[in-house]
């Protein structure tokens, strides 16, 4: 302790008398901060306002060198409303997405609380098996799943792509939400027990109600994984009636083969991307912690 | 004494009973397809409806390490996968540094990066190929008006500048998720280990290198863990960008493609092997890797 104060008490004249200078240098690093910060925040939502941008451009505008636009329209948006197929995408992607979201936050919370309150003899072997699993590559099992949904009459169907959403979405629920039943205190149930409660009333009316949180992070990174799935949907369906938008976005395309449609494409990209950052700005904090919560305590 | 033994058999009778549904569910859509996969690997096997199955052995393996589409493929993906990996971690470990610093407008810096994250893949890459377009792109445009280039690129039409602009859109979308994780790792190093280190007249760059390095370095090997294995089994950035027949398919665009173009289950099957192979690689690797360095 005394070496630290003589240490601090002799360094006092030297940084008294280098004051005058180290504020300088440190206004100039407290600018350069915030142009990195600027540069930062730029560079991560340009692409985004230039596609909001582009898809408020009238056509002729869109295919011109001009960056800055002299009018706006809502063209494209009524273009990409009348087309049945987007349409029918949009409606194909809530119902894949919210029933994944369902069934694996179902099935997957109370495997979590099993895993994380009840006592259990393989406990540490599958939390393990679970969080190899949330890394497994989709990919190595495509052909599997291939000829699997085409046996169970399950291909082109939306059926089939919530079964196989379910490969990516349960593993990493319960994952999550076992973390968070292990972090809820003891006391809790302890009382419940005394009072003669069973466990499934303890888990339902207790416990339950406590992992709201959680069930919200879990939920929301879910959704968002299930909305965004490309390459099951792209190889499991073939009609329009089946796809879902990001393969209907991936394949829009406009009068002549060689240029795209960019305008209504541009549209429909913002409708299915708008809903996520308003969601993403509302549950700020707890799709980070949700995020984290699968790797870091891994 | 009794109840408590009881309620003990109860509580394990139940444990059963809700991890059962999981772990069925489990067993279906992932171990019974992964058995199939292996399966199907030595079987000619076409999906055409015609021909029936048949073993044929390592076929399909050597038809798959002799195809020179295949190989190619590889060194798109390991190429992909190490500049990706690397730029992110860099650019991710100084935007988590940023956002760990106290000033104004913290909050707007962590939504803004988060929504790369969240945008679809499939929806960045449009956007990006549109903003690359060779004519109306604004980089062109902006590049060219400044006289970076001398005239406008059609950056997706040939291997050599596709590359660079499939890479960008990964750093851009990727970089944020890395950032989230390591300024989660940054916010577990105790405050006081800068304080002693300030005192004992550290500078900021040194007291980088001597603590703030090594102790995110956990977070930053599970970091790149995550990236490492997502990056080696990309699809849609490479799929929408460049398509299948821009000489640029990567190990899962092959595989894809083997199954739904040639309808071949037996080489897709075995290409999926050969990319499991490769992924197991790389995960032994990096557990040795920090096996050696931190114990």
């Amino acid at each position: 302790m005394s070496t630290t104060k003589t240490a601090a008490g002799l360094e006092v004249p030297t940084t008294a008398g280098a004051t005058k200078k180290a504020d300088g240098k440190s206004r100039v690093l407290r600018i350069l901060f915030y142009v990195l910060v600027i540069a930062i925040i730029v560079f991560n939502l340009f692409p985004f306002f230039w596609a909001l941008l582009s898809s408020f451009r009238p056509s002729n505008e869109l295919f011109s060198t001009k960056l800055i636009p002299n009018e706006l329209t809502l063209d494209h948006y009524v273009e990409v409303f009348k087309d049945p197929r987007f349409v029918q995408s949009l409606i194909n992607s809530v119902i894949v997405a919210g029933s994944t979201v369902l069934i694996a936050l179902g099935l997957g919370s109370v495997c979590a609380y099993a895993l994380g309150r009840l006592p259990f003899r393989f406990k540490g072997p599958v939390l393990y098996l679970v969080l190899t699993m949330t890394m497994f590559p989709q990919i190595a099992i495509l052909s599997g799943l291939f000829v699997m949904l085409r046996t169970l009459a399950l291909f082109n169907t939306r059926q089939g792509l919530v079964l196989t959403y379910l490969i990516f979405t349960m593993p990493f629920t319960i994952w999550v939400m076992t973390q968070y039943f292990r972090s809820l205190p003891k006391e809790l149930e302890e009382a419940a027990y005394v009072d003669g409660a069973s466990p499934l009333k303890v888990f339902w009316e207790i416990l339950l109600p406590l992992t709201m949180p959680g069930l919200v992070s879990t939920g929301l990174l879910a959704f968002i994984a299930a909305w965004n799935e490309f390459l099951f949907a792209l190889t499991f369906t073939i009609t329009d009636n089946m796809k879902t938008v990001p393969v209907v976005i991936s394949q829009f395309t406009g009068a002549s083969a060689f240029e795209q449609p960019w305008g209504a494409i541009m549209a429909a990209s913002m409708v299915v991307t708008i809903p996520l950052v308003i969601l993403v700005m509302v549950f700020q904090y707890r799709i980070v912690e949700g995020l984290t919560a699968g790797a870091v305590k891994g | 004494m009794i109840k408590e033994i009881d309620l003990y058999a109860r509580q394990k009778r139940l444990a059963w009973f809700l991890i059962a549904p999981s772990v069925l569910v489990v067993l279906i859509i992932i171990a019974y397809p992964t058995i199939q996969v292996f399966v199907y690997s030595f079987m000619k096997y076409k999906l055409d409806g015609v021909t029936p199955p048949s073993f044929v052995g390592l076929d399909n393996y050597s038809f798959v390490l002799t195809d020179p589409d295949w190989w190619s493929a590889v060194t798109n993906t390991l190429v992909f996968t190490v500049v990706s990996v690397i730029l992110e971690s860099v650019l991710g470990l100084t935007v988590a540094m940023v956002a760990n610093s106290k000033f104004k407008g913290r909050t707007i810096l962590r939504v803004a990066i988060l929504v790369p994250w969240a945008i679809p893949t499939v929806v960045s890459s449009k956007v990006w190929q549109w903003m690359v377009n060779d004519i109306y792109g604004v980089v062109n445009i902006v590049l060219f008006n400044l006289h970076i280039i001398p005239q406008k690129i059609a950056w997706l039409a040939t291997p050599a500048t596709a590359l660079p602009v499939i890479i960008a859109v990964d750093v851009w979308k990727a970089t944020p998720f890395m950032a989230l994780l390591l300024l989660a790792g940054l916010q577990l190093i105790p405050k006081d280990l800068y304080e002693a280190g300030s005192i004992d007249g550290a500078t900021k760059v040194r007291q980088f290198w001597a603590i703030t390095l090594p102790l995110v370095t956990p977070t930053l090997l599970v970091a790149l863990v995550f990236r490492t294995l997502d990056a080696l089994r990309v699809f849609d950035i490479f799929y929408v960008m460049v398509g299948t027949k821009g000489g640029l398919a990567t190990m899962a665009v092959y595989n894809q493609q083997q199954l739904v173009s040639f309808l071949d289950a037996g080489v897709g099957s075995a290409t999926s092997v050969i990319i499991l192979i490769v992924i197991m690689l790389f995960v032994i690797l990096y557990t040795r890797f920090s096996r050696t360095s931190f114990e």
